[in-house]
């Protein structure tokens, strides 16, 4: 299993530590829903020294972007983030990813799943054979921590000569943090603001301690994986393994703003099939549940007894104060408002259709 | 210290067999590990449970875990008040957080004593 550099840290705050994605790393610190609320009142701190970290650059480094995933690569201007997907041939999802162009338009960096890292690479790698474009590896070079609450930015700023208020929401910056150059984005898996930071390998116990010591006194608490799944949950935004993965497409995950018809991509005539065919017939939803089960994945959703579709994540908001769930349901039960079932051991459960995002921040 | 008058399922439950009835709850390992708990499904008096076979749910913030019968029989009694008092399992998991009693027609061939446990429990970390 691997480790990250913030490992021995994490187990001296008292994580409990899981095997994810091939890593051992912090579940919670505390009780979930707590950590889940600190993020939403004040501000956490994330170690993601696990998700792949991949630098693409060369001369035709935007071209062979185009070709690999979704979005529309030239349309980012210097200094800005795009989300997107990476599909094979037949338009199903291999991953999800967020490109960023440079600062001073000099390539690309591309933030990728635990997960999904080696199987990205190899992708990358052979997509990138027909192109002049270097793709490198980075994800043990630079070590990868988020802070994410509404106290984000103060806290941030004290480390950084980085003007960080003219930093847009996802964009990013080459500065120093703690005196270490690195880059800075304001991006995030949570639904509120705050900021991703790049630490050179080596430096992200500095980092972390000065953030946590500098923080603590604000209400900043160290945030696990248990924490950061129900706070994208409520942010309506996908888990890879979850709402998508190999045997969906991102037209029926609602992710169609992250696929840009444009430009030649791999899967893009499988996407255009089934845009001809009107659909696939079924529509990622969001669904609310005030039963004492939660909704959780691969649960059976049922109306008028028949089965009509299934749970891709569930989760307690602790925000919303109520269950929240993912699913995938046939389009005429995706309106919401839909009243449907799910079955937990072959009980069935209330449940109402709903948009996502279940959660926005004020602005 | 877990009490040595129980029997113990890798899977963390233990019972405790009195005169041919068997009460059973789930361990302090078990509990810590299941962390945040937030619904307990048990069976009702009269129904039956079936070595290895799961008898009931136990959910936490994150997940849904089985619970596994360490001996087959007549459930002759339910705790009933742990599902509302779930932080009975972190207090007394050995005590007023029993969930079953049954009256025992055989028991599992894999319980351990106290003493396999502890070590199980260490290897699992």
């Amino acid at each position: 299993m691997q480790a990250t550099a913030l490992e021995s840290t994490h187990v001296a705050l008292g994580a409990r530590m899981v095997p994810f994605a091939g890593w051992n790393m912090p579940v919670q610190y505390r009780a979930i829903l707590d950590e889940a609320r600190t993020v939403r009142t004040r501000a956490g701190l994330f170690d993601l020294g696990h998700m792949g970290r991949v630098k693409v650059h060369g001369r035709q480094a935007e071209a062979f972007l185009q070709r690999l995933q979704t979005n529309d690569v030239a349309a980012i201007p210097p200094g800005r983030i795009r989300y997107a997907m990476i599909l094979n041939e037949q338009g199903l999802t291999q991953d999800d990813i967020l490109v960023y162009r440079n600062p001073k338009n000099d390539g690309f960096f591309v933030v990728i799943n635990a997960g999904n890292t080696e199987r990205d690479l190899g992708i990358m790698r052979s997509v990138a054979k027909a192109f002049d474009v270097v793709v490198e590896d980075c994800t043990r070079s630079l070590g990868m921590i988020a802070i994410q609450g509404p106290l984000s930015q103060q806290i941030t700023q004290r480390f950084t000569k980085g003007d960080l208020a003219a930093v847009k929401y996802y964009g990013w910056i080459d500065t120093t943090v703690c005196g270490i150059p690195m880059t800075l984005s304001r991006t995030g898996y949570t639904g509120e603001d705050g900021f991703e930071v790049y630490v050179p390998t080596g430096h992200e116990k500095k980092v972390w301690d000065a953030f946590f010591e500098a923080g603590a006194k604000d209400g900043l608490t160290a945030i696990g994986l248990g924490a950061r799944d129900t706070l994208r949950h409520e942010a309506g935004m996908p888990l890879y393994g979850h709402e998508i993965d190999e045997t969906t497409n991102p037209l029926e995950a609602g992710l169609d703003w992250a696929v840009k018809m444009n430009h030649d991509f791999v899967g893009k005539q499988a996407l255009e099939q089934v845009l001809a065919k009107g659909g696939t017939g079924r529509k990622l939803v969001g669904l609310l549940s005030t039963s004492k089960r939660c909704p959780r994945q691969g649960y059976p959703l049922v109306k008028g007894g028949q089965q009509i579709g299934h749970v891709c994540s569930g989760n307690i908001s602790p925000t919303l104060d109520t269950n929240i769930a993912t699913a995938y349901v046939r389009t005429e039960f995706a309106a919401p408002g839909t009243q449907l079932e799910f079955l937990v051991r072959d009980k069935a459960e209330p449940c109402t259709v709903r948009e996502t995002p279940f959660y926005k921040r004020a602005k | 210290m877990r009490p040595n008058d129980c029997k113990f399922l890798k899977s963390h439950e233990w019972c405790k067999i009195e005169n041919g009835v068997a009460t059973i709850g789930i361990t302090d390992y078990a509990v810590s590990h299941l962390s945040d708990l937030v619904f307990l499904d048990l069976p009702k008096q009269g129904a039956s449970v079936t070595i290895g076979e799961s008898f009931g749910e136990i959910e936490s913030v994150k997940a849904v875990s089985s619970l596994y019968a360490p001996i087959s029989g007549e459930v002759v009694a339910v705790n009933k008040d742990l599902p509302d008092h779930l932080e009975w399992l972190a207090e007394a998991p050995f005590g007023k957080a029993w969930m079953l009693k049954v009256k025992v027609s055989a028991q599992s061939p894999d319980l351990m004593d106290v003493k396999a446990y502890d070590a199980h429990c260490k290897a699992e970390g």
